[in-house]
C-alpha cells in the first residue's frame, strides 16, 4: 500500500469498496452439502406433489361424447352429412343418451370441445377490435382494419362485433334432460349459463355501447351482424345482462384458446335438485347442430365434468412431477456416489502435492 | 477512448516553442510550426520537428540531445552545427534574415541517416545526420539552440516510424461477429423451414378452415412466403442486437475499474492507471506474448554505484566501520565531503573508514582512477558540479568517486583537475585511449604534478585480465568478487594502472603520433599502438554498478511467466546491457541456455533445406509436420540483434539488386518469369519468417537488441501473424510507439516526460509491475466476465425466442407469438438485462489476491476456454433445451385443463402468461447460478427483475389501463385470473425446476469429476485466506557457479575523447589553451577530420 490517508494525490482514485471491487459479497459454491440435500428434498417434495396432483386428477369424473357426426357414429351423423357444404347449414337436431349408475359429484360443468380448430392462428387471433368490444362508440362505427373481411358488410355498414373470431361464434346449443325413473318422463336439468366467463372479461373488458333511449338495439343502430350470425348481437339473449357484447357465450368464445384443441365452458349445473351433482338415472342431451367442423376434419365433443382444487382432469402434471421427483432422487444418488469416489481421489491428489 | 486520444493530441499540438516571425522570436504552438521556420529551443525542451541545427549557446554550436525516446539509448549524444551557420547565425536579427536553401532526401523512417545540402551565400554545404535534431529528442545541457525546420508533423522520422494507427478490436469481437452471422443464418433457416411448414399447413388445413377466411385468395405458397418475413420479425430477438450495446457498457465499466484501481496508482508521481481504449478489456485476459521495452520500462534508467572490490576485498555490504555486518544500518554520511552530491545511498561504513584513514593506498588510488580515467565533461552551475557523460554508467562512476572524496573538477584540452580528499591537483593529460566496442576498455595517460607518468585503464574484465602483469596478487580474489557481482546482476568494470618510464612513453608517443596522422586505416593503426602500451597492468579492483530496475520487475516477470505468458525484450540498447538486464529481472537464469542469433543460423538453414527437399514445389500441399527445433526440456533463451534479424528475415538489402536488373520486361515470358521469381522470393521469405517465429517461440525468453522502432513493430507483427496469439507491447518512449500500435494491446508507461508512447497506447500506468495486476486481475476478470456474459446472453435470447418456434407447430406456423407483445418489448430491456449487466461488471470467481497468487488461473483466457464455438453452441443448445422445457411442460399442463372455478384457463393469454412467468424466473435464477460473486446489488437486481416483471405485468393487465387504452393492452385480467390458480403456479415451479436442476447437477458433477483450477481454489478459499501472505522463495545465493560475466559499463559508442582532445567542447573563457594548439595530436586529428 503506497498511499496514505493523509496525503492524497490530485488524481488518486477513491478508496471505496465499489471502486476497488471489494464489495462485500456472498460467493456461493455448488458444494455437496448444498447440492445433495437440494436434490433429495426437491425429489421428495416433487413426488409428494405429484402424488397429490395425480390422485386429484384421477378423482375427477369426466363424461364425454363426440357428436361431430362422422358417418356411422350415431345419432348426429345425419347432421354431420348436412354439415358438408358449409355456409349456414340448416339447423339440425340430434341427441346424446347416457345413464349414470351413481351420483355424478357436483358441481358439474358442461363443456364443449373442438379439435383441429386453430383459434390460435395469428391471422384469426388479431381479427377483433377490443375497443369496439369495450363499448367505445367511435370504434363501434369504425372497426379496426384487422377485422377485415368482417369489418364492413358488402353494403359498407360496420359489423358489430367485427372480425373473424366473432363471426365464427360457436352456435350449437345443448339442453340436458334427466329421466329419474326408468321409463319415466325426461325433466330438463337447469343449466346456469351466466357465470361462465371470467369476472374481469364480463365486467371490464367487454361492455355494451351506452344504451340509446334505454334500448340496446338502438345503441347498435347503424351496424350490422356478422355474416354468419342468424341474429344481431343485441338479440343473443333475452336477458338484458347477458346480451350484446356481454353475452357470456360470446365472451367465452372471444377468449381464444391456446391450442388447436380446446374446451370451453357451456354451462354450470348447480341449481335446484342438481346442486350436489347429477343423481343416478338416464340422461339425454339434446343438441342443436349448427356449427360445421367436418370441412376441416375437426371434431366436436360435449363433456360433463367436475373439478378439483387443481382444475379439470389432466394427469400430465401429476405424472410429470412424479417423474421429475424420481429423477431428482436418482440424480441425487448418482451425485452422492460420484462425490464420494472423487472426494477420495482429490484428497489423495492433494496429499501427494 | 477516442476522446482521450483527442485530448492528448490537443495537449501536444498546443505545446509551445519560439519561432521567428516578422524578425522576432514569438511563442508559437507546435501545430503551427511549418517547414522552413527558424525556431529556438531551450534546455529540456522536446524537439517539435526534425530540424537542422544552425547554432547553439555552446562552443562550436554543439548541442546535446537525449535520444531515449527514439532509440532507448540513455547516453547523451551531441550534434554540431555547420561552421558557417555557427559563425553567422547567433543573433536574432541574423537568424531572421537567414535565406539558406536546403535540398534534402524525401521523408523516411531511418533515424540514423540523413543526406542533404544547404545552399547559402553561394556556397553549398553537405548535411548529414549529425546536424539534424530529430523530433522526440530532448535538448540537454544546452541553454538554447536554433534550428531550421526540415520535416514537420507526419513527415518527421519519428512519425514515419510510428506506423499506422489501427482500429483495434478484440478476438472476442471477431468471434462475436461470426456468431451473430451464424445466428442470422440460423434465423433464416428456421424462418424458411417454418414458412414451408405454413405453406404446407395452408394447403392441408388452412384452406379448408372456413373460419380463417380472410377475403384474400392467396395461394398457400404465397402465404408461406409472407410468413417467412413474419417469422423473421417474430424470431428476430434471436439475433442479439442489444448485445453490442451491452458489451460496450460492460467494457466501459471495466475500464473505469481499471482507472479507479488504487493498486495501480503510483503515488510518487500521482499517476493512476488509465484505460485509454475502452474496448479491449477482455483481451487483457488472453495475452500470450509480451513485448517489452527495456529502458524506462524494465529499468529506471538510473545507474548507481553499488559495490566495489579493491585489492581483493569486497566493499558495499551493510556493515559498520569495524567490519561487522548489520542488516539494518544507516546510510553513509558524506557530509565531510563538500563536493558530495548526497544522492548516493551507500551502507558500507568500513569503506569510508578505509578512505579516511588511508591505510590501504589502493583504496584511494581506486577512486582516484575513477575520477581521472573517463571522458566526462563538467559544467559548473551555481557552484554545483554538473557532469555530462556519454554513458550513464560512466557518469555514475565519476559521481561515485566524487562522493568518496575524489571530485573531478575541471578539464581542459590537456589537463584534468581533481580534488583529492580536499586538495586540488592538476594533471597533464598526455593521451586518451578511447573506448570502442572492440577494445572494450579505455585508458588515460597522465603526468602527475610530481612528474611521473602513469597509465590508468578501466575496461571489461575479459580484456583487462589478458593484459595484466603476471605478478598480480589479487587476481583470484578479484575474479571471485566479479563472480559475486555478476551473480547479483551488477555491471562490472576492472580498474588497473601502470607506471610508465619517461623514455618508454617518448618512444610510444612517436608511434602514437604517426598512427594519428595515418591517412588509411587510422583506427586500426591506433588500436595497434594502444595495444602496445596497455600491457603488464596492475589490477586495482573492480566496480559494480547497478542498472536500477523498476520496482517489482523480477516478481512481475516470474508471475507472468507462471501464467504462461512469454516475455520478449526489445531494446535499442546494446547486447551486453540487454543480457545483463535479462539476468537482473530474472528473465534469464543460470539454468537458461542462451542461444545467440549466430548459433541458430545453422538450425534455420537446415530447416529450410529440409523443407525444400521434402516439399519441393508442392510444399504447400503437404501437411507440414513441425518438429521442434530444440530437443524438448530445458530452458532456452534467444538473444538476437536487429541486424541479424534483418539478415535472417531477408528484409530489404538482399536480392533487390537482382530484381532491378530485370527492370523492363520485354516479353510476356519475361514478365511471367519475373512475377514468378517474385512470388517464389515472397514464399521463401514467408517460410523463413515462419521458421524464425517457430524457433523463437520455443524459447522461454527472447531478447532483441539494437532494434529500430520499425523492427520492434516487425517482430510484434511476425508473432501476431504466424502464431495467431494475442500480443501486448509495453514501452515508454517514442521508439515504442510503432510496436504499441502494432500489438493487439499497447501499454504505455505514463508519468515520464515523453508522452508519445502513452498517447498511442491503449492502457497506461506508471510502473511495469502494475502489468501483473492489469493482466492477472483485471484482464482475467474482464475475460471471465465477458465470456460469462456472452454465453448467458445467447442462452437467454434463445430460451426466450425459440418458444415461438415450438409454438408454431401448434398454431399452423402462423407466426403467432407465444408472449404478449409488451412482454416481448420489455424482456430484453427490463426483465433480464440488469442482472447480467451487473454480473458482467462485478463478477469475480476468485479474489484479486488469489488471482495474483495463482497465475496458473490465467491460462483459461489464453486458450480461449471460456468462449469459443463449442461454448457458443453449448449455450445455444442450453437455450434451445430451455425453450423446449418452457414450452412443452406448460403445453402438457394446458392439454385439456379447465380452471379451478371451472372457467377455462387454457386460453392463449393465460398460456402466454404462464410461459413468460416461467421464463423470467428461469433466466433470472440461471444468472443467479452463473453469478459467483453475489453482492447486494446482484441479489437486488435478480429478485428485482422478477418483481418488476410481475409488477409491470399486473399493471398492464389491470382494469385501469384497459379503460385508458382498450386497444393497446389486450391482456386485461389475464395475470390476476391465471396466477390465482395453484395449478398454474405448480406448472411454473415444475418448469423452472426442470430447467435449472439439470444445470445444477451437471455443474456439480463436472466440478467434482473435472474440477478446474479456479474451482479448486474456490473450494479451498477459506483455507487459503487463512494462510499467511505468500512468501517468496528465499533467494539462493550460488557462489562461484556463475559462468556468465555481466556487461561492462560503457556506451557502445565512442566516448567524448575526440571532442576533448580537439577542445571543441571546452568553453573559450575557461581554456585559454584552446587557441594555441599546443598538442600536436589534437592538431593532426582536427585537420584530418575536417
Amino acid at each position: 500500500m503506497t498511499w496514505s490517508a493523509t496525503a492524497r494525490g490530485a488524481h488518486q482514485p477513491d478508496n471505496t469498496a465499489f471502486t476497488q471491487q471489494r464489495l462485500p459479497a456472498w460467493q456461493p459454491l455448488l458444494s455437496a452439502s448444498i447440492t445433495l440435500p437440494l436434490f433429495f428434498c426437491a425429489g421428495l417434495a416433487f413426488i409428494g406433489l405429484g402424488l397429490g396432483l395425480y390422485y386429484s386428477s384421477n378423482a375427477i369424473k369426466e363424461l364425454g361424447y363426440d357428436y361431430t357426426g362422422n358417418p356411422g357414429t350415431g345419432d348426429c351423423s345425419l347432421c354431420g352429412v348436412a354439415d358438408q357444404d358449409r355456409a349456414p347449414p340448416p339447423s339440425c337436431r340430434c341427441a346424446w343418451n347416457f345413464s349414470l349408475p351413481e351420483l355424478f359429484q357436483g358441481p358439474v360443468y358442461l363443456y364443449y370441445e373442438l379439435t383441429k380448430f386453430y383459434q390460435n392462428n395469428r391471422r384469426y387471433g388479431v381479427s377483433r377490435d377490443d375497443a369496439q368490444l369495450s363499448g367505445l362508440q367511435s370504434a363501434l362505427r369504425h372497426p379496426v382494419n384487422e377485422c377485415f373481411p368482417y369489418q364492413f358488410s358488402a353494403k359498407g355498414v360496420p359489423i358489430a362485433p367485427c372480425g373473424a373470431i366473432a363471426n365464427s361464434l360457436f352456435n350449437d346449443t345443448f339442453t340436458l334432460w334427466h329421466q329419474r325413473l326408468p321409463g319415466g318422463p325426461y325433466v330438463e336439468v337447469p343449466l346456469d349459463r351466466t357465470g361462465i366467463a371470467w369476472w374481469t372479461d364480463y365486467h371490464i373488458k367487454f361492455h355494451n355501447p351506452p344504451l340509446v333511449n334505454g334500448s340496446l338495439a338502438l345503441a347498435f343502430k347503424g351496424t350490422t351482424r356478422p355474416p354468419n350470425w342468424p341474429v344481431p348481437v343485441y338479440q343473443l339473449s333475452p336477458d338484458p345482462n347477458n346480451t350484446g357484447f356481454i353475452n357470456q357465450d360470446f365472451v367465452v368464445w372471444m377468449r381464444t384458446a391456446a391450442l388447436p384443441w380446446f374446451r370451453k365452458l357451456y354451462a354450470r349445473i348447480r341449481q335446484g335438485n342438481y346442486s350436489a351433482g347429477l343423481p343416478r338415472g338416464n340422461y339425454r342431451v339434446n343438441i342443436t347442430y349448427n356449427y360445421p367442423v367436418r370441412a376441416f376434419d375437426g371434431h366436436k365433443r360435449i363433456i360433463l365434468s367436475n373439478i378439483s382444487w387443481m382444475g379439470g382432469k389432466n394427469p400430465f402434471l401429476g405424472i410429470a412431477y412424479l417423474v421429475v421427483g424420481s429423477l431428482c432422487i436418482l440424480t441425487g444418488f448418482v451425485m452422492l456416489v460420484v462425490y464420494i469416489r472423487y472426494q477420495d481421489q482429490n484428497d489423495e491428489a492433494e496429499d501427494q502435492e | 477512448m477516442m476522446w482521450a486520444r483527442h485530448k492528448m493530441d490537443n495537449e501536444v499540438n498546443n505545446r509551445t516553442c519560439e519561432v521567428i516571425k516578422d524578425g522576432r522570436f514569438k511563442v508559437t504552438k507546435w501545430k503551427e510550426i511549418q517547414v522552413g521556420d527558424v525556431i529556438r529551443l531551450r534546455k529540456n525542451d522536446f524537439i517539435p520537428a526534425d530540424i537542422l541545427l544552425l547554432s547553439s549557446s555552446e562552443p562550436n554550436s554543439l548541442c546535446y540531445v537525449e535520444t531515449a525516446e527514439l532509440d532507448g539509448e540513455t547516453n547523451l549524444k551531441f550534434k554540431m552545427a555547420l561552421e558557417t551557420t555557427h559563425q553567422y547565425l547567433q543573433k536574432e536579427n541574423s537568424l531572421a534574415t537567414f535565406d539558406g536553401f536546403v535540398e534534402c532526401e524525401e521523408p523516411n523512417n531511418r533515424l540514423d541517416k540523413f543526406t542533404g545540402t544547404l545552399f547559402w551565400r553561394n556556397t553549398s554545404f553537405s548535411l548529414d545526420a549529425d546536424k539534424i535534431l530529430l523530433r522526440g529528442c530532448v535538448i540537454r545541457n544546452t541553454d538554447f539552440c536554433h534550428g531550421l525546420v526540415i520535416f514537420a508533423g507526419a513527415d518527421t522520422k519519428i512519425m514515419r516510424n510510428s506506423g499506422k494507427t489501427r482500429f483495434k478490436r478484440t478476438k472476442i469481437d471477431y468471434l462475436m461477429n461470426y456468431m451473430v452471422y451464424t445466428i442470422f443464418v440460423l434465423l433464416s433457416l428456421i424462418s424458411a423451414g417454418l414458412a414451408i411448414g405454413h405453406a404446407y399447413w395452408e394447403a392441408q388445413v388452412g384452406n379448408y378452415s372456413w373460419y380463417l377466411y380472410d377475403g384474400e385468395d392467396s395461394s398457400p405458397s404465397y402465404r408461406g412466403f409472407l410468413n417467412f418475413w413474419g417469422y423473421i420479425i417474430v424470431l428476430n430477438t434471436m439475433v442479439p442486437i442489444s448485445l453490442y450495446v451491452s458489451v460496450e457498457v460492460i467494457r466501459l465499466g471495466q475500464s473505469y475499474f481499471i482507472n479507479w484501481d488504487l493498486q495501480m496508482y503510483y503515488f510518487e508521481k500521482d499517476t493512476p492507471a488509465k484505460a485509454r481504449t475502452t474496448t479491449l478489456n477482455e483481451q487483457l485476459g488472453q495475452i500470450h506474448y509480451i513485448f517489452s521495452d527495456k529502458t524506462g520500462t524494465l529499468t529506471q534508467n538510473i545507474m548507481t554505484f553499488k559495490k566495489c572490490c579493491i585489492n581483493g576485498k569486497i566493499y558495499g555490504d551493510h556493515r559498520d566501520a569495524s567490519q561487522h555486518n548489520h542488516s539494518k544500518i544507516e546510510q553513509v554520511d558524506f557530509s565531510w565531503n563538500t563536493y558530495a552530491d548526497g544522492k548516493l545511498a551507500f551502507y558500507d561504513h568500513y569503506l569510508i573508514e578505509q578512505i579516511q584513514s588511508g591505510k590501504e593506498p589502493e583504496v584511494r588510488q581506486f577512486f582516484f582512477l575513477l575520477a581521472i580515467c573517463h571522458t566526462v565533461m563538467v559544467d559548473r552551475i551555481d557552484g554545483q558540479l554538473n557532469y555530462q557523460a556519454a554513458s550513464p554508467d560512466e557518469g555514475a562512476l565519476v559521481s561515485a568517486a566524487r562522493d568518496f572524496g575524489f571530485a573531478f573538477l575541471a578539464r581542459t584540452q590537456n589537463t584534468i583537475t581533481i580534488s583529492e580528499m580536499g586538495t586540488e591537483r592538476t594533471y597533464t593529460v598526455l593521451a586518451i585511449l578511447d573506448f570502442n566496442s572492440d577494445r572494450k576498455r579505455m585508458s588515460i595517460i597522465v603526468r602527475t604534478p610530481e612528474g611521473s607518468i602513469r597509465l590508468y585503464c578501466k575496461g571489461a574484465d575479459t580484456v583487462i585480465y589478458e593484459r595484466l602483469h603476471r605478478m598480480n596478487p589479487t587476481k583470484q580474489e578479484t575474479q571471485d568478487a566479479l563472480d559475486v557481482f555478476a551473480n547479483e546482476t551488477l555491471r562490472t568494470l576492472c580498474l588497473c594502472y601502470k607506471e610508465i618510464e619517461e623514455n618508454e612513453f617518448e618512444e610510444w608517443n612517436k608511434k602514437f603520433m604517426a598512427a594519428s596522422v595515418a591517412s588509411t586505416n587510422r583506427d586500426e593503426a591506433l588500436d595497434k599502438v594502444y595495444e602496445e602500451i596497455e600491457k603488464d597492468l596492475i589490477l586495482l579492483g573492480a566496480t559494480a554498478i547497478e542498472d536500477k530496475l523498476q520496482d517489482g520487475v523480477p516478481e512481475t516477470i516470474s508471475k507472468l511467466a507462471k501464467a504462461d505468458i512469454k516475455i520478449w525484450v526489445l531494446t535499442g540498447d546494446k547486447k551486453e546491457t540487454a543480457e545483463n538486464i535479462g539476468f537482473a529481472c530474472e528473465l534469464l537464469t543460470e539454468e537458461t541456455t542462451i542461444c545467440y542469433g549466430e548459433d541458430i543460423n545453422a538450425l534455420l538453414n537446415t530447416r529450410i533445406e529440409n523443407q525444400r527437399n521434402k516439399g519441393g514445389v508442392y510444399a504447400k500441399l503437404v501437411p507440414q509436420v513441425q518438429e521442434p527445433f530444440f530437443p524438448p526440456g530445458g530452458n532456452r533463451a534467444l538473444i538476437i540483434t536487429g541486424s541479424w534479424l534483418n539478415e535472417i528475415l531477408l528484409e530489404k538489402k538482399t536480392k533487390t539488386s537482382k530484381i532491378l536488373k530485370l527492370k523492363f520486361p520485354r516479353t510476356e515470358e519475361e514478365r511471367r518469369m519475373r512475377t514468378q521469381s517474385k512470388r517464389r522470393l515472397e514464399a521463401k521469405k514467408e517460410q523463413r519468417q515462419k521458421n524464425f517465429v517457430d524457433l523463437a517461440c520455443e524459447c522461454s525468453a527472447v531478447i532483441c537488441c539494437r532494434v529500430t522502432p520499425k523492427q520492434k513493430a516487425m517482430v510484434v507483427d511476425l508473432v501476431k501473424r504466424y502464431k495467431k496469439a494475442i500480443t501486448l507491447a509495453i514501452g515508454d518512449g517514442a521508439n515504442d510507439v510503432n510496436m504499441i500500435k502494432t500489438a493487439h494491446i499497447g501499454v504505455g508507461i505514463s508519468g515520464q516526460e515523453g508522452m508519445q508512447a502513452v498517447m498511442s497506447s491503449d492502457y497506461s500506468f506508471a510502473q511495469f509491475r502494475y502489468l501483473q495486476r492489469l493482466l492477472l486481475v483485471h484482464g482475467r476478470w474482464s475475460y471471465i466476465r465477458m465470456c460469462k456474459f456472452l454465453r448467458y446472453f445467447f442462452y437467454k435470447n434463445f430460451a426466450f425466442t425459440l418458444v415461438h418456434f415450438w409454438y408454431s407447430f401448434f398454431n399452423g406456423y402462423s407466426a403467432q407469438t407465444a408472449y404478449e407483445d409488451w412482454f416481448i418489448t420489455l424482456y430484453n430491456v427490463l426483465y433480464s438485462s440488469l442482472p447480467v449487466l451487473l454480473m458482467g461488471l462485478l463478477d469475480q470467481d476468485v479474489s484479486d489476491k488469489l488471482s495474483l497468487r495463482f497465475p496458473g488461473l490465467y491460462v483459461v483466457g489464453q486458450r480461449d476456454l471460456l468462449f469459443n464455438y463449442k461454448r457458443f453452441f453449448v449455450s445455444l443448445l442450453h437455450g434451445v433445451l430451455t425453450s423446449m422445457i418452457l414450452f412443452f411442460i406448460p403445453l402438457g399442463a394446458y392439454l385439456q385443463t379447465v380452471g379451478q372455478d371451472g372457467e377455462a384457463p387454457s386460453d392463449y393469454q393465460s398460456f402466454a402468461v404462464t410461459i413468460a412467468s416461467a421464463l423470467v424466473i428461469t433466466v433470472n435464477f440461471q444468472i443467479g447460478l452463473d453469478t459467483s460473486y453475489w453482492t447486494f446489488v446482484n441479489a437486488f437486481s435478480i429478485f428485482g427483475s422478477i418483481a418488476l416483471y410481475f409488477g409491470i405485468m399486473f399493471d398492464l393487465h389491470s382494469a385501469g389501463i384497459h379503460v385508458l387504452f382498450p386497444a393497446a393492452f389486450k391482456f386485461t385480467g389475464t395475470a390476476s385470473n391465471a396466477l390465482r390458480q395453484p395449478y398454474i403456479w405448480l406448472t411454473i415451479i415444475l418448469t423452472v425446476a426442470v430447467c435449472l436442476l439439470p444445470v445444477v447437477a451437471i455443474r456439480f458433477l463436472s466440478m467434482t469429476i473435472w474440477p478446474s483450477e479456479s474451482d479448486k481454489i474456490q473450494k479451498h478459499r477459506k483455507r487459503l485466506k487463512a494462510e499467511e501472505q505468500w512468501k517468496r522463495r528465499p533467494y539462493v545465493f550460488r557462489r562461484g557457479m556463475s559462468s556468465r560475466r555481466s556487461a561492462y559499463a560503457f556506451s557502445h559508442q565512442r566516448g567524448y575523447a575526440d571532442l576533448i582532445s580537439t577542445g571543441r567542447s571546452i568553453r573559450k573563457k575557461r581554456s585559454p589553451l584552446d587557441a594555441i594548439i599546443a598538442d600536436g595530436t589534437a592538431e593532426y586529428r582536427r585537420t584530418v577530420e575536417s
